[in-house]
């Protein structure tokens, strides 16, 4: 006792009794403190946007800046006193990144309805996604609140699947309307409209955690090994067909190349985690691009995204050939006018891609006005995400809580190289958003919720197992001799 | 506005953007590297070879027969070495350890072979980490022998439960 280092906390007291050498964590081990600066950060770096692009356009300070900026101070305040309460030991920065991210997002929306208002196809905004985003966050503290620990999921592991799948099935039956823009993705009742595939990714992912939780041991059964690959059983491959079959019906029934690709991809990284089996991937891999070059010789839409990504620049011939579409090329193009460190916020033309600018194709505006060192940036936060994401997964102490917290983050991080790879032209274009930047209600409602289940499973990864006693309890005792 | 006060601005949203970056791989640094060792006092410090606080077990063991008690040698956390959760670590701090499929126990296994409430691990009335089956189904395997009574445990010896090894590291 009297070896002990006096300005240490005093509640570690019986590791230190026992232990050689002091050990000091830096700071408390909940790191709320950190998250309140990254936060009072993360709320600073959209309002200088903000102020930046009001400069650059009405050569003046936007009118609705105090407001604008308490605002969502004051939304990101609560969603972090809800978690200091909630969540004590969660990770201090999803949050912040989050905020910044949805942040930006506004900024960039806000700017393109200022700029775009001399085209008529361009309606206001910003003011929406705002809306949204409150109600984004207030999801958000709604499963801070509700969802006492990640662990009770496990239990809705296939009503979580029949739930998915109805989310899933339902744009296919619900009459489309014009603006829908090819793909069948969302579900309109009275003047609002919702993309049930959103909330189905993270539906979808509670029962593939659960499913492979139970059903891992089988499926990592190899039956022989061929070229360096174990290869799975015949009848193993159940799982893996109908979840391709399913992915396969969603691109023909709703032409969605995006959620199809998302919800393959996520089952395929999962089972990956789940059994360490590297041959899951390649067949993965092998399905999923004859499944999509299938599809792509029947299905119009498709074909045309792919034609537009092998050949984004043949829209611009005079005349343009039949199933081509320019928005890749003029894509391309802001990412060309941004160079390095783009044009400065306010001052691209990136609105001249006039459909879908503000949802889709936010990117190209990102990179027209950032440049690419702000791209890089973008990345790296998105990046960051998934890291924090994965890194809970690792510290997870139950397995459904790993394989849960690898599955949202992959499916995020699908989401991200889905999106920014159609945009930059590395894969053939699908109609997702990016996640929290883009205009599109659910999607910003449906990655805050996604966000909080991180932290939940974060909180409880990082609590300290169980409150330390000063004496070893009496129940320590053996009790059986 | 001017050209120089709008290129000022681009340039300086960007640094800023990119502050931000870099303030929260900091955040995760100390994350990652969070807990920092300290020799304990100028006493203790001497007996330890200088310069190895960052190698504890080795410090532990040139310094054990200055100091025969054996709270000299305590482990600090649980590692688990095989199994579906290797690579799960538990920091030791006098609170007992639950293993078992149960989803309340501390270490969650995932093992066909551990039953609900498999065993736990303890520190004793001296402060001694004891391991104890609780009553489980396959058993617990102390280096390689069944566990019928408590056990006192030494860091490195490997408890086996089905196909999941944990040990106590120092």
């Amino acid at each position: 006792m009297s070896t002990f280092d006096l300005s240490s906390n005093s509640n570690t007291e019986p590791a230190r009794r026992r232990a050689n050498t002091t050990i000091t964590p830096q700071g408390t081990p909940n790191r709320r403190n950190t998250e309140l600066v990254m936060l009072a950060f993360a709320v600073l770096v959209p309002m200088a946007a903000y102020a930046n692009v009001g400069l650059a356009i009405d050569k003046k300070l936007p009118a609705g800046m105090l407001e604008y900026g308490l605002g969502m101070g004051a939304l990101a305040l609560i969603a972090h006193l809800v978690m200091r309460r909630f969540a004590p030991y969660a990770d201090p920065l999803l949050l912040p990144l989050a905020t910044l991210l949805n942040g930006l997002g506004l900024v960039m929306i806000w700017r393109l309805d200022k700029a775009g208002s001399l085209l008529a196809s361009n309606y206001p905004a910003a003011a929406n996604q705002l809306m949204w985003s409150g109600l984004g966050i207030a999801f958000f503290i709604g499963v801070m609140l509700l969802l006492k620990d990640h662990r009770i999921l496990q239990r809705y592991t296939y009503i979580s699947m029949v739930v998915a799948l109805v989310l899933l099935a339902a744009p296919a039956f619900f009459p489309a309307r014009a603006g829908d823009f090819g793909a069948k993705i969302w579900i309109h009742i009275g003047s609002f409209s919702i993309q049930p595939g959103e909330f189905a990714k993270i539906i979808l992912t509670v029962f593939f955690a659960g499913f492979l939780m139970v059903k891992r041991d089988a499926l990592a059964l190899a039956s022989r090994r061929f070229m360096g690959l174990y290869l799975p059983r015949g009848r193993d491959l159940g799982p893996i067909i109908v979840v391709w079959l399913l992915s396969i019906l969603i691109l023909v029934f709703e032409t969605d190349l995006g959620s199809s690709f998302l919800f393959f991809g996520l089952f395929v990284v999962m089972l990956y985690v789940a059994t360490e089996r590297t041959s899951w991937i390649v067949f993965g891999l092998v399905m999923s691009i004859g499944g999509a070059a299938v599809v792509a010789m029947a299905e119009p839409h498709v074909k045309t995204r792919i034609n537009s990504w092998l050949d984004p620049m043949a829209a611009f011939q005079d005349p343009p050939p039949p199933g081509t579409s320019e928005q890749i090329g003029q894509t391309l193009m802001s990412f060309g006018t941004g160079g390095v460190t783009g044009t400065g916020l306010g001052q691209g033309r990136s609105w001249l891609i006039q459909f879908a600018a503000k949802s889709d194709f936010i990117l190209g505006s990102f990179g027209e006005e950032l440049g690419l060192t702000g791209m890089m940036a973008l990345f790296v936060l998105y990046g960051l995400i998934v890291q924090r994401g994965l890194r809970t997964a690792v510290a997870a102490r139950d397995p459904f809580g790993k394989l849960l917290a690898v599955g949202l983050s992959s499916a995020f991080a699908l989401q991200v190289f889905v999106v920014a790879g159609g945009v930059t032209g590395l894969i053939p274009l699908t109609g997702m958003t990016m996640p929290f930047l883009a205009q599109g209600g659910s999607s910003v409602v449906a990655n805050w919720a996604l966000i909080a289940i991180l932290l939940k499973i974060s909180d409880t990864a990082r609590r300290p197992a169980a409150e330390p006693t000063p004496e070893p309890a009496p129940g320590a005792e053996p009790t059986r001799t | 506005m001017s050209d120089l006060t709008l290129t000022v601005m681009r340039l300086g949203f960007l640094a800023v953007l990119w502050l931000f970056v870099i303030v929260a791989v900091q955040v995760i640094r100390s994350d990652l590297f969070g807990t920092k060792v300290n020799p304990r006092s100028a006493r203790r410090a001497a007996a330890a070879p200088a310069g190895a606080p960052n190698r504890p077990p080795q410090t532990q063991q040139s310094a054990a027969p200055a100091q025969p008690r054996q709270r000299r040698g305590a482990p600090t956390h649980l590692v688990v070495v095989q199994g579906s959760l290797a690579g799960t670590t538990v920091a030791l701090q006098g609170q007992t350890i639950t293993l078992g499929r149960a989803h309340d126990s501390t270490i969650v296994l995932d093992d066909d072979y551990a039953s609900s409430r498999h065993a736990r691990i303890y520190p004793d009335q001296t402060g001694q980490w004891t391991v104890e089956d609780l009553g489980s189904t396959n058993g617990t395997y102390l280096d390689r022998q069944r566990l019928t009574t408590p056990q006192p445990l030494q860091p490195g010896m490997p408890i086996r439960i089905g196909r999941t090894v944990i040990e106590l590291r120092k």
